[in-house]
């Protein structure tokens, strides 16, 4: 170390002017931004539940169903979704298809998110594209296990993210949180 | 009816400064979180409301407060009941009596009477202060004692032995001042920095004590215990003296912490930066060095006083906290080499240099 590095004062005060210049230029962008310049930041903060910062398109999010034209599931309950899936938190009961055209049809289609690990195999796996995971939607917490679990009726209300992967459907809430 | 009235002023001025440790303490929670903030360009907490409001999330400290209040006050089985007890408020009440004899403003004449803007008139002030801040970490070291844990028995001992080395650097320190000003009155010190050096260079300690002013705010934000000298808490090696404590107990030690930056950054301004002197302000108003002068009220001078004496405590708070927040900690035997190897044989030079200038330039006082 050179003797003035030794000295430590010298480093210690260009420390401080180092974070003290930021702190008066932030201080200043605050300042105009308060008298009206919309585009002067001071910070790089996103204030998260309001702003959000927009999503990849490739984003794996929480699972829908997709609908066939006349309103019932695409889904033919043909079980290979949850064969595939490594965490096993696909469960399907599978019952006839009033149109003899089409075989069957998921009676039951729930996925345990708490236990999902979002590999989107399912997606590959279906030969129907009944299963997307592109609705956006990240945010499932839930108080107790059951209601990390979302029903055939749940997944098919969802709606695909906009443009900028933004959520286009309210949240569902699960059965345990229900008003 | 006389009697009532002086107990009023008393009563008045030990209420202003006790008021002000109190609520700028306070307020340096929210000051600490935002100035961090603003620093690593950060906007810092801002989601306290009030039916709504916001406002910059000044609503953090009572937020603070009330979670502390709530929170379960728990003690260790082994604990010691008593001291256990006691640590937090001897910490804290060190720390708040200490700006007892800080003056906040010159001599005030009202109705007849002259008040000295201080809560406390002692000929001893600095002592006074220096005793009270070197107390505080009995607290410390007895809630390191009594927690019946090692970790916060180290932090204890830690505290006492970096209080040690940093208090003789400071006492050391300050009597280059006192040799100066030629008093241990603070408010005599502070009237001493009101003279001109050369006609027109406020004799400020600072100017006059360049060196001593330095190894003071060294030591004093040592004294403060908090980075880069938080080797007492050291969060990331030991949690510290308080590591057994919770609820309001351990938001006292917070708020000791803040009581004594207060403190200190008082001390440095009563000490270096001429306390409530404004340049060129006298009693009957300004007169610059190049002969203008201005008249201004006896009530407007004082206001001017206590206003400057606030602005500078202020932004020496604010150099403290930018120091906490820009750099990293001390290794506990840094810290004691800087005190014990540094500050001390330099606060030790500075008064014999002190000394032989006066001798040389003849005594001041």
């Amino acid at each position: 170390m050179r003797v003035l590095q030794r000295f430590y004062l010298v480093e210690v005060l260009s420390g401080v002017a180092l974070t003290a210049a930021h702190f008066f230029r932030n201080m200043g962008a605050h300042g105009r931004r308060a008298l009206g310049q919309k585009s002067a930041r001071g910070a790089v903060t996103i204030q998260y539940p309001e702003e959000r910062r927009p999503y990849s398109p490739r984003l794996r999010s929480l699972h829908r169903l997709v609908r066939r034209e006349d309103g019932s599931p695409r889904c033919v309950a043909c079980m290979m979704c949850e064969t595939v899936c490594p965490a096993h938190c696909i469960y399907i009961v599978a019952t006839e298809h009033p149109n003899p055209e089409i075989e069957k049809v998921p009676a039951r289609f729930d996925i345990d998110i708490g236990k999902c690990v979002f590999c989107g195999y399912c997606v590959e796996a279906c030969p129907e594209d009944a299963i997307r995971m592109d609705t956006g939607i990240l945010e499932f917490a839930s108080y107790s296990r059951r209601g990390m679990i979302y029903t055939q009726e749940m997944l098919l209300s969802l709606e695909p993210a906009g443009p900028d992967g933004r959520p286009q459907s309210p949240i569902p809430i699960p059965a345990d949180r229900q008003p | 009816m006389s009697a009532l009235a002086d107990l009023g002023i008393v009563f008045g001025r030990v209420a202003f400064a006790m008021l002000f440790v109190v609520n700028t303490a306070a307020l340096l929670g929210w000051v600490e979180r935002k100035q961090s903030a603003i620093m690593q360009d950060r906007i810092g907490a801002n989601r306290a409301s009030i039916l709504g409001f916001r406002v910059l999330g000044l609503f953090h400290p009572i937020a603070d407060a009330i979670k502390m209040l709530t929170k379960e006050d728990f003690r260790p089985a082994r604990a010691d009941r008593v001291l256990f007890a006691l640590a937090p408020f001897v910490s804290v009440f060190f720390g708040l009596v200490a700006f007892a004899s800080i003056p906040f403003g010159d001599t005030l004449r009202v109705a007849g009477r002259e008040v000295p803007l201080q809560a406390v008139t002692l000929n001893v002030g600095v002592l006074y202060v220096f005793a009270m801040l070197s107390l505080g970490v009995y607290g410390v070291m007895m809630a390191g004692w009594s927690s019946a844990n090692n970790y916060a028995l180290l932090g204890g001992q830690r505290a006492a032995a970096l209080m040690i080395s940093a208090e003789i650097a400071i006492g050391a320190s300050i009597m280059g001042v006192v040799m100066v000003y030629g008093s241990l009155d603070l408010m005599d010190i502070v009237r001493g920095q009101g003279a001109l050096l050369f006609g027109w260079i406020p004799a400020w300690g600072i100017v006059t004590q360049p060196l001593a002013f330095v190894l003071f705010v060294t030591a004093g934000i040592a004294a403060t215990k908090r980075i880069p000298f938080d080797t007492p808490e050291g969060e990331s090696e030991i949690i510290g003296y308080f590591v057994e404590y919770s609820g309001m107990k351990f938001g006292m030690f917070l708020m000791a912490d803040l009581v004594e930056t207060t403190v200190i950054a008082g001390l440095t301004t009563s000490l270096f930066l001429g306390g409530w002197q404004v340049p060129y302000l006298v009693a009957e108003g300004f007169r610059f060095p190049w002969g203008a002068a201005l008249a201004l009220p006896h009530l407007l001078v004082v206001l001017l006083q206590v206003g400057a004496f606030v602005t500078k405590v202020s932004a020496m708070i604010f150099f403290m906290m930018l120091v906490r927040w820009t750099l990293p900690r001390f290794r506990y035997d840094q810290a004691m080499r800087l005190g014990w190897l540094g500050l001390f044989p330099l606060s030790i030079l500075n008064i014999v240099l002190t000394g032989l200038l006066l001798l040389l330039w003849g005594a001041r006082a």
